[in-house]
């Protein structure tokens, strides 16, 4: 019988392209930065938004714990969450919050604490926004925990609910 | 006189022309980075929130005399290699890089093999 070479060759490619085809299709292409997890926060410099301190990366490293929190006041979803970080400060004394804001006023910022409580420990500004690149957001609210040697523990991207509220008491008891 | 307005002349054309080439820098590289809000559409393509802040920092990292391919390190480090459309070779994707060059040499290959085997043909 004899083979034919260019059947045989067509023939594998179809199958090569098939399973490719299929290996994309099983993939999960849905964005996420949780793949930061594990790895340490770069160095950032940010204004106090009610004094004239900068905060930076150092700052972070005297708490055990620390829960970097990207909220605005014009940002529904941030309302959603707010009580999950009021109760986390009134109940882990081991974590600190520092509450970026990002791309907001003054102004609006202390009306939105005034209304539904203040869990920060520091708050620092980014008005326009290229700081949180700095951290990997891409959207608020986004939510950060961080150990003291500064390495990320946990990435929450969306409002924070009652599930990852009970994950980050236990990561920091 | 005139020559004053020369020199005028010539620094303005050449600002403008430096003007010119640093922004179709800031465009090559605001083609090759994924708006990861959006959908299908590049940082350059899109007015998302999220767009316009990457813009501003690639602005400023070019300021501070930053490469492209060190603004690109720091975009993968923070968003992960989707943020890039063009992927850096990696084992992973070996497939990708190679695989069209390996098209080009079969396909060269079986049009040489069909073009011989029928002047072979005609000759009979």
């Amino acid at each position: 019988m004899r083979i034919n070479f260019s059947k045989i060759i067509i023939f594998s490619f179809v199958i090569f392209l098939i399973s490719v085809f299929w290996m994309g299709l099983k993939k999960d292409n849905n964005y996420s930065t949780k793949n930061l997890t594990g790895s340490e926060i770069g160095n950032f410099k940010l204004p106090s938004i009610y004094s004239s301190d900068i905060i930076s990366e150092e700052a972070l490293k005297q708490n055990q714990f620390t829960l970097i929190n990207f909220f605005a006041s014009w940002c529904a979803p941030c309302r959603l969450e707010h009580k999950y970080l009021i109760k986390l400060a009134r109940q882990n004394k081991n974590i600190k919050i520092l509450g970026v804001n990002f791309k907001d006023k003054k102004k609006n910022v202390t009306n939105f604490l005034n209304e539904l409580g203040d869990p920060y420990d520091y708050i620092v500004e980014d008005r326009d926004g290229k700081a949180s690149i700095l951290f990997g957001t891409y959207g608020i609210p986004e939510t950060i925990l961080i150990n003291k040697e500064l390495i990320i523990i946990k990435k929450v991207i969306g409002p924070l609910d009652q599930t990852q509220y009970e994950e980050i008491l236990k990561l920091t008891q | 006189m005139i020559f004053k307005k020369i020199i005028i002349i010539y620094f303005l054309l050449s600002s403008s022309l430096y003007c010119k080439e640093a922004s179709l820098e800031l465009i090559e590289i605001y083609k090759n980075l994924r708006c990861i809000v959006c959908q299908g559409q590049s940082i350059a393509d899109s007015n998302s929130d999220f767009a316009s802040t990457i813009k501003l920092v690639v602005k400023d990292q070019i300021k501070e005399g930053k490469t492209e391919e060190e603004i690109y390190n720091f975009l993968i480090s923070k968003y992960g290699e989707w943020i890039v459309y063009k992927p850096t070779f990696k084992k992973n994707n070996f497939f990708l890089w190679f695989l069209p060059y390996f098209i080009f040499i079969l396909g060269g290959l079986i049009i040489f093999i069909i073009i011989k085997k029928s002047k072979h043909n005609r000759a009979n």
